[in-house]
């Protein structure tokens, strides 16, 4: 079978690109290994572990449940995109450094993605809320609670940064 | 790559995609939100030749009312767009208390509630939804079209009605009706995960407060969702008192045949599927009570 082949252009964290992907590349790998973009990390592969977050048109999704063909016309944001040109932190990147909310760092960029997405829809989370948020993202080293420390004090940045 | 290889064709109507899947049959499958195909195409375990993308058919998505105290829900429906509709889950309660156990918001981003449906799985929420409110489904094919009732629809386990050549495009609700109130609870090892059993309980009663129509369907205990209405039948014409409940709980304990998994034995199955009944049928009823 001739691989099936599909040309795509979309935006990664404002950035344009074009290329051309086989049919059954999924996004993960796209951004990966087509794109340098090796910040969203590939764990489980079928949607479980949460670690491939990425933000479509603003929405957080699993990227490896998600084919690069689909993606065309589309805008994602990656970890990449979080911290500012000139290198300045997210206020959850600050607060995940500042409360050791991650070792091996596996999982952190999926928490990220999932968590600035949760966090600028809902300003004000009580802590049961932001452990409902984070379901979705399995961390084996922490346990949860410096992340959940972490998350409640982006907020109270975020709180602060807002007009 | 994770799946094998496929062809992928961006369906640019449904008459496109239904001719498509006419041609190729059972080698051809929609992709809609992907939230449970792409998975099992990572595995391998599906290795479908063509792979008709359906997200371009933004006809087949959103919430209308064909007439009054109906709802009609596009297959395209993703569940975050349910889940934000307030007049919608104020009309067909059922789906506020079901949509946050299904997975996380990162899957409900993106998973459809045809998908979901025409995937069939048993611990699913929405199937039992769907037999609890005695939705209708809307099937089209490029030969023609015809409805099914939710508990037609759903013939065994990951299997539907649908013939190779259709398609899921709608789902009618009934609006709750007045004086009634709705409940689903599940229970699972952890947020998310699939249910060792779910139940959603409907209750109407009449001016004198004795029970007019109770519907009760259950997930995550067979192949299909079951339909417990048969052991609910007993609450007819009565009150709704802890005696009337635990006696439903029983009939339902006797009714089903959970099959057991890794995670909860037969039994274990059944004690839960009681305990979810006698709980979910209680809050409906409380749920009345408080609007009333």
């Amino acid at each position: 079978m001739q691989p099936d082949q599909h040309e795509i252009e979309l935006t990664v964290n404002g950035s344009h690109y074009r290329r051309t992907v086989e049919s059954r590349m999924l996004l993960s790998d796209f951004l990966r290994h087509e794109l340098g973009l090796a910040g969203t990390h590939v764990g489980c592969e079928h949607g479980v572990c949460g670690a491939c977050t990425i933000l479509l048109d603003g929405d957080p999704i699993r990227s490896c449940l998600m084919l690069a063909v689909q993606a065309n016309g589309r805008a994602l944001a990656t970890v990449e995109g979080l911290a500012s040109a000139g290198g300045e932190l997210h206020p959850v990147q600050q607060a995940m450094h500042t409360h050791h909310g991650l070792q091996c760092g596996y999982c952190t960029p999926g928490i990220l993605m999932t968590m600035t997405a949760y966090l600028n829809e809902h300003p004000s989370p009580s802590e049961d809320e932001v452990r409902e948020a984070l379901s979705g993202n399995l961390c084996r080293c922490t346990g949860y609670q410096n992340i959940v420390d972490a998350m409640m004090d982006a907020a109270a940045r975020m709180r602060e940064a807002a007009p | 790559m994770k799946p094998a290889p496929f062809k992928y064709v961006l369906a640019s109507s449904l008459d496109h995609a239904l001719a498509l899947k006419a041609e190729h049959g059972d080698e051809a499958r929609f992709l809609a939100g992907g939230q449970s195909l792409i998975p099992a195409m990572n595995f391998r375990l599906a290795r479908p030749s063509v792979l008709i993308d359906i997200n371009a058919l933004t006809s087949l998505a959103g919430i209308d009312r064909p007439e009054a105290g109906q709802v009609r829900v596009g297959a395209l429906t993703r569940y975050r767009a349910l889940e934000r509709d307030g007049e919608f889950l104020k009309s067909c309660p059922l789906f506020a208390d079901a949509l946050p156990h299904i997975a996380h918001p990162q899957i409900r981003n993106r998973g459809t509630i045809g998908g979901n449906l025409s995937h069939a799985d048993p611990a699913s929420e929405l199937p039992a939804l769907a037999v609890a409110m005695q939705a209708r489904m809307r099937i089209r094919s490029a030969a023609g079209e015809r409805t099914v009732t939710a508990s037609d629809f759903f013939a065994g386990l990951l299997t539907t009605d649908l013939a190779s050549d259709e398609i899921l495009v709608d789902i009618t609700y009934p609006v709750l009706a007045p004086r009634s109130g709705a409940c689903f609870m599940e229970i699972a090892r952890r947020r998310g995960d699939f249910a060792i059993a779910g139940v959603a309980a409907m209750v109407t009663l009449d001016e004198e407060r004795r029970c007019t129509s109770v519907r009760l369907a259950l997930c995550g205990v067979s192949e299909t969702p079951v339909d417990a209405g048969a052991a609910a039948s007993l609450m007819i014409g009565r009150r709704v008192t802890g005696e009337a409940i635990d006696a439903v709980a029983a009939g339902v304990r006797e009714l089903i045949a959970p099959s057991g998994n890794v995670h909860a034995s037969p039994d274990y199955q059944r004690h839960v599927a009681g305990v979810l009944v006698q709980r979910a049928i209680r809050t409906a009823h409380q749920r009345i009570s408080h609007a009333a």
